[in-house]
């Protein structure tokens, strides 16, 4: 027998020891709270936005990650899908932000832009500017979890927030506002 | 007095198991026929000291004996009968009693329906299991003990999570454990011929049975889950890339390659070393399934509560059945010698095919489940990996997996042709080619895609069966007489890929769903999907230990009413808790579905509406695979039992 053969029979236990001596390190952590896989935070907070252009819909312009670098303002970039029910839900949250004078920029998730459009008109349009991420890939690179998400970025363009699931009242008086008015 | 005898009878069961592992894997070495016929016998009582404590801890659940801690925290005397019992097993210390009642029910059936293997290695598969199910009981029995006693007693219980409250999920779960435990015989038969350094076509023949148990339960169960997701979270949606569900779908992808392996081993005694690690790989994936989940490490919504230190027990205990039936592989596989050898295009590589699509399907979701901890440890970073990380990387590994897995049961062993093959399946080839270009237009690629990949592998099954009886090719009779005498295993596979065909053409089905939420006062009428749904009313209405108020809904096509429709919401008063219960109508080809999610202060009611097309052949598909499975099963060579050893191998001889 030789070596190549015996070291390919043995290289499943390696893995087996590597990953159990990963999980032993992991469950250690989490005894002493270095470690809680609860925690959702996004790995794009204190960073800016991974290079991204995304086209617009219907005609508009889209926008890419350069536009995002220096607002005016602390802004909303709010991903959403016209076939997903959480954003039907936080549709009139984001309504009520926007014309509160908070800019929200929509980001669309895997979605076609006449569904959009028919979601828009339905459910009202909070979105200063409207982009399209029909291929879900730059949905990845921000460590998306799903629709609906919502990410604060401050004036440097560095995101501060997110959220991830529908916005209701409470979130934002106990999360958003806060953040808002220490970044404003 | 009850729990107590039950808290007895599991300590002597661990005891047990340790002898009849011990006895077990020694006594074949010593060759002491004595021992070796004690190591059933004690599985057997191993068995029927689980069932008592099992029994005991239900029995303490049925009288609402809230003395028990595990009773007073998870039941109530307000639940219902059913959940009282199915309550046992809805929390950690109860679901363990369940897994090792059915570990130990493994062990004792291959205990009593192993006359025909060699007494040997009846020993030692029995050993193994009962080495395994010791150190599992013993974890059980001392830091996750059900049975332990609360003084003074509450006067009522805090009740079943009401969630669970539901059949659905009062069956999923023993089904479910079924089909990952009884994954360990293929891998007690697994670790046994590494020990005896044997393995030939008739362990093949022994070990495939088991697999294929277990494959139907495992099925069984993972449809249930996704179909109970389905219609009691309202959620609308079937599968979420949750760790939970990946962690029973990586032992079906691996059993599944394991099933389709055994085969080879047996009909041509080749891939052996794989069959073995494939065997050893599902049942640590049902394993680390179902205690990774409990240890907290992975971030899921339906894990159970488990302090950190029964953790590090469960690592251990992990450790030392993963580590060491993998070190006794790296030891004994190099020697196994494959005994047949095939060409590049037979049934064989058709299956190695198989086996390297459903290894990388089950690679990708094994990395992007536990990619977020690892991440953490190595690299220090926070991230989530969610459902459009698996729907991208799973989609392009599976779309090959439907193109081969139509052509593979077409080819002969050993050395085959493709031409005749691919002739035997044009009509299915062109049928799916018009789905694929009539959906593409009508809807959209992935769609058409996925509806002419599930066409394409059902019309292939059926034209293959039809091929061999050589229906419409000579008088009906004589075909009648040749399905007759096909063997079931060949319809059990017909079965099987047709299964997998019609759950791909409902998953496909699903992206074309259409759905809306909106306020409907009493009277009015909404659009969805071409029908027209109505709100009549909406009003009170009893349960057993919840309150409900009911929506009222009529949906009717072009101005004809054709169905009413009676989602709820239920106010659990114990709990506190509201939950809605979904209204689901279904024509087994369309699911009308309707959630009365709230009733605003402004009158009237908040209501989700779904269309779902092809939804129920997802689960529909599921059982179509399973039953498949059961019919492989009662196939005769099989039912027959395995020839002896010494025949199967003059067999081979002359072949």
């Amino acid at each position: 027998m030789d070596t190549r053969r015996k070291l390919l029979f043995a290289a499943p236990f390696f893995a087996a020891v590597a990953s159990g001596a990963g999980f032993y390190t992991i469950l250690r952590r989490m005894q002493d709270e270095k470690y809680d896989p609860h925690a959702l935070p996004s790995p794009l907070i204190g960073h800016k936005p991974p290079a991204f252009t995304l086209p617009g819909i219907n005609n508009q312009a889209g926008f890419s990650n350069t536009d995002l670098l220096a607002p005016a303002r602390p802004m909303l970039v709010n991903w959403f899908a016209s076939w997903c029910v959480p954003c039907v839900e936080e549709a009139p949250m984001l309504g009520a932000l926007a014309k509160s004078g908070l800019p929200i920029w929509g980001i669309a998730y895997q979605d076609t832009p006449g569904a959009v459009a028919t979601y828009l008109q339905e459910y009202g349009n909070p979105f200063t500017r409207l982009a399209n991420d029909a291929s879900g890939l730059t949905a990845i690179n921000w460590g998306f979890y799903g629709v609906p998400e919502t990410y604060l970025i401050d004036r440097q363009g560095i995101v501060r927030w997110r959220w991830a699931g529908a916005l209701d009242a409470d979130v934002v008086a106990q999360n958003l506002t806060p953040l808002l008015n220490r970044y404003s | 007095m009850i729990p107590e005898l039950g808290h007895f009878a599991l300590a002597l069961a661990v005891a047990l198991a340790f002898a009849q592992g011990v006895i077990g894997i020694f006594a074949p070495g010593l060759r002491d026929a004595r021992a070796m016929r004690a190591a059933p016998a004690l599985a057997l009582s191993h068995f029927l000291a689980i069932g008592a404590a099992f029994l005991a801890l239900i029995y303490a659940g049925v009288v609402s004996d809230f003395t028990v801690e595990n009773v007073a925290d998870f039941s109530s005397s307000m639940v219902p009968l059913i959940y009282r019992i199915s309550g046992t097993w809805g929390n950690h210390d109860g679901s363990m009693v369940l897994w090792c009642f059915i570990l130990s029910l493994c062990g004792a059936t291959v205990a009593s329906f192993g006359g025909n293997l060699p007494a040997s290695l009846r020993a030692r598969v029995v050993g193994v299991l009962g080495l395994v199910s010791g150190g599992f009981l013993l974890f059980t029995l001392t830091v996750s003990d059900p049975f332990t006693r609360l003084w003074p007693p509450p006067l009522d219980g805090a009740g079943v999570n009401p969630i669970l409250q539901d059949p659905g999920l009062a069956f999923h779960p023993p089904v479910l454990y079924t089909g990952y435990v009884g994954f360990s015989v293929a891998f007690a038969f697994a670790i046994a011929a590494l020990i005896e350094g044997r393995l030939d076509a008739a362990w093949g023949r022994w070990v495939r049975p088991w697999a294929l148990l277990s494959w139907c339960f495992l099925t069984s169960g993972i449809a249930l889950g996704s179909w109970w997701s389905y219609y009691t979270l309202g959620w609308g949606g079937y599968w979420f890339w949750d760790p939970v569900e990946n962690a029973a779908l990586l032992p079906w992808l691996s059993g599944t390659a394991l099933l389709h392996c055994a085969i080879v081993v047996e009909k041509r005694e080749a891939l052996k070393a794989w069959t073995v690690l494939l065997a050893i790989a599902t049942f640590s994936f049902s394993l680390s399934g179902t205690f990774l989940v409990r240890s907290g490490i992975l971030n899921s919504v339906h894990e159970f509560a488990a302090a950190p230190d029964q953790g590090l027990f469960i690592l251990v205990l992990l450790g030392i059945t993963i580590g060491g039936s993998l070190v006794l592989f790296a030891l004994r596989a190099p020697a196994l010698a494959a005994a047949g050898i095939f060409a590049p295009i037979s049934r064989e590589s058709a299956l190695v095919l198989n086996n390297i699509f459903l290894s990388s399907i089950a690679a990708v979701v094994f990395t992007g489940t536990l990619y977020p901890p690892f991440a953490n440890l190595l690299f220090g970073i926070q991230l989530s990996v969610g459902a459009p990380f698996f729907n991208q990387t799973v989609l392009p590994l599976t779309a090959p997996l439907i193109l081969a897995m139509a052509i593979g049961p077409l080819l002969p062993w050993k050395r085959a042709a493709l031409r005749p093959a691919l002739e035997r399946i044009w009509l299915a080839f062109a049928v799916a080619l018009v789905v694929l270009l009539v959906m593409t237009l009508k809807s959209n690629a992935i769609t058409a895609l996925g509806l002419a990949g599930g066409v394409w592998v059902i019309l292939s099954a059926l034209s293959d069966i039809a091929e061999r009886a050589r229906l419409f090719r000579g008088p009906a009779s004589n075909s009648i007489g040749r399905l007759q005498a096909l063997p079931r295993a060949a319809y059990g596979a017909a079965f099987g890929h047709i299964g997998f065909g019609v759950m791909v053409m409902g998953i496909a089905g699903m992206t074309l769903a259409s759905q809306k939420v909106v306020v409907l006062q009493p009277g009015q009428t909404t659009q969805l999907g071409g029908y027209g749904w109505t709100l009549n009313d909406v009003h009170d209405a009893p349960g057993p230990n919840f309150s409900q108020r009911v929506a009222d809904i009529t949906v009717s096509d072009d101005g004809k009413p054709f169905l009413n429709l009676h989602p709820s919401r239920r106010f659990f008063t114990v709990q506190k808790v509201i939950t809605n219960d979904a209204a689901i109508h279904t024509n087994g080809f369309q699911d009308l579905y309707a959630v009365f999610a709230d009733e605003p202060a402004a009158g009237g009611a908040e209501l989700r509406l779904n269309r779902h097309p092809l939804a129920p052949e997802i689960w529909f598909g599921g059982l179509i695979m399973a039953f498949g499975g059961l019919l492989s099963l009662s196939d005769r060579r099989l039912r027959v039992g395995a020839p002896a050893r010494k025949a199967a191998k003059a067999q081979n001889a002359t072949a």
